[in-house]
């Protein structure tokens, strides 16, 4: 119990330092706001290492600690919606067995991406919005490519014993 | 990778690239900007008109630019400043949003036709 809590704490940490580089360094494409979403890396080792309820739990409050610490509360809506659909996605995709951790991702990221605009269209009660779907889609997938990339490093190195 | 990640990525990269191609193809030169605000519209006004106009928002401040047939957001107060970085935007459909104030900016190709289907409710 006392080694969960822990590594549990580890991975919040680790989660809350990679959204803060994310801060840091926008990606500069005329369109702000986009992210490679490095802290799904660390929700996607504790889908393949533990469980997806601990990986809903920590991806959870890794949301709200980044929305207070370095957003705002208004953008915390947006980033559960991401976050739970995207979870619930790459849930989804790793029971079916039939991707590497590059497909759950790519899934992941997409529909992260996804719910974000669709919350944003409901909030602001302007369809218009879907504008940016194509966009989103891409830059979803490519963000998606390289943190599944990442995620297949990571389980092949990490300790198994550290879940 | 397996051969299904390869399939999943070109399967949304082809419906991504397919819907870019509509709205491209759909896209005409803009004529008009309509800002909203909670999916109310606030204002219109004619793109070839050069103007800074201060949008009316609760406890907040964002004001638009149009100079050379372009739209920006000059001035946001919110905290994420996303819409101020936001390149200036000019065609028929394109978009500058402010998440935090619900403040949306676009651009129209014709009045009547926004009035009809821009606003959802």
């Amino acid at each position: 119990m006392t080694k969960r809590v822990a590594a549990d704490g580890l991975f919040i940490s680790l989660s809350l330092v990679v959204s803060y580089i994310e801060v840091m360094l926008p990606i500069p494409l005329g369109i702000p706001g986009v992210k490679i979403g490095l802290a799904n890396a660390v929700i996607m080792v504790l889908l393949f290492f533990s469980t997806w309820q601990r990986a809903l739990g920590i991806s959870v409050l890794r949301i709200v600690l980044a929305g207070f610490l370095f957003g705002n509360p208004m953008t915390i809506v947006y980033s559960l919606a991401g976050g739970v659909l995207s979870l619930f996605v790459m849930v989804i995709l790793k029971k079916m067995e039939e991707f590497s951790a590059v497909g759950i991702s790519v899934g992941g990221g997409v529909a992260h991406n996804l719910g974000q605009l669709t919350v944003a269209v409901l909030l602001m009660e302007n369809a218009k919005i879907y504008y940016y779907a194509p966009v989103l889609l891409i830059t979803g997938t490519i963000a998606g490519i390289a943190i599944g990339a990442l995620t297949g490093v990571l389980i092949k190195k990490m300790p198994k014993q550290l879940f | 990778m397996k051969k299904k990640d390869v399939i999943l990525i070109s399967v949304v990269l082809v419906i991504a690239l397919i819907s870019f191609g509509i709205l491209k193809f759909m896209q005409k030169d803009g004529k008009e900007v309509i800002v909203t605000m909670n999916g109310k519209m606030v204002y219109t006004t004619d793109l070839r008109e050069d103007q800074v106009y201060k949008i009316p928002v609760k406890d907040g401040e964002n004001v638009m630019e149009i100079s050379d047939g372009k739209v920006r957001m000059k001035k946001a107060d919110c905290p994420d400043q996303i819409c101020k970085h936001h390149r200036a935007i000019e065609k028929s459909g394109e978009t500058i949003v402010c998440l935090p104030h619900k403040v949306v900016i676009e651009i129209s190709s014709d009045t009547k036709e926004q009035e009809l289907d821009g606003i959802t409710r």
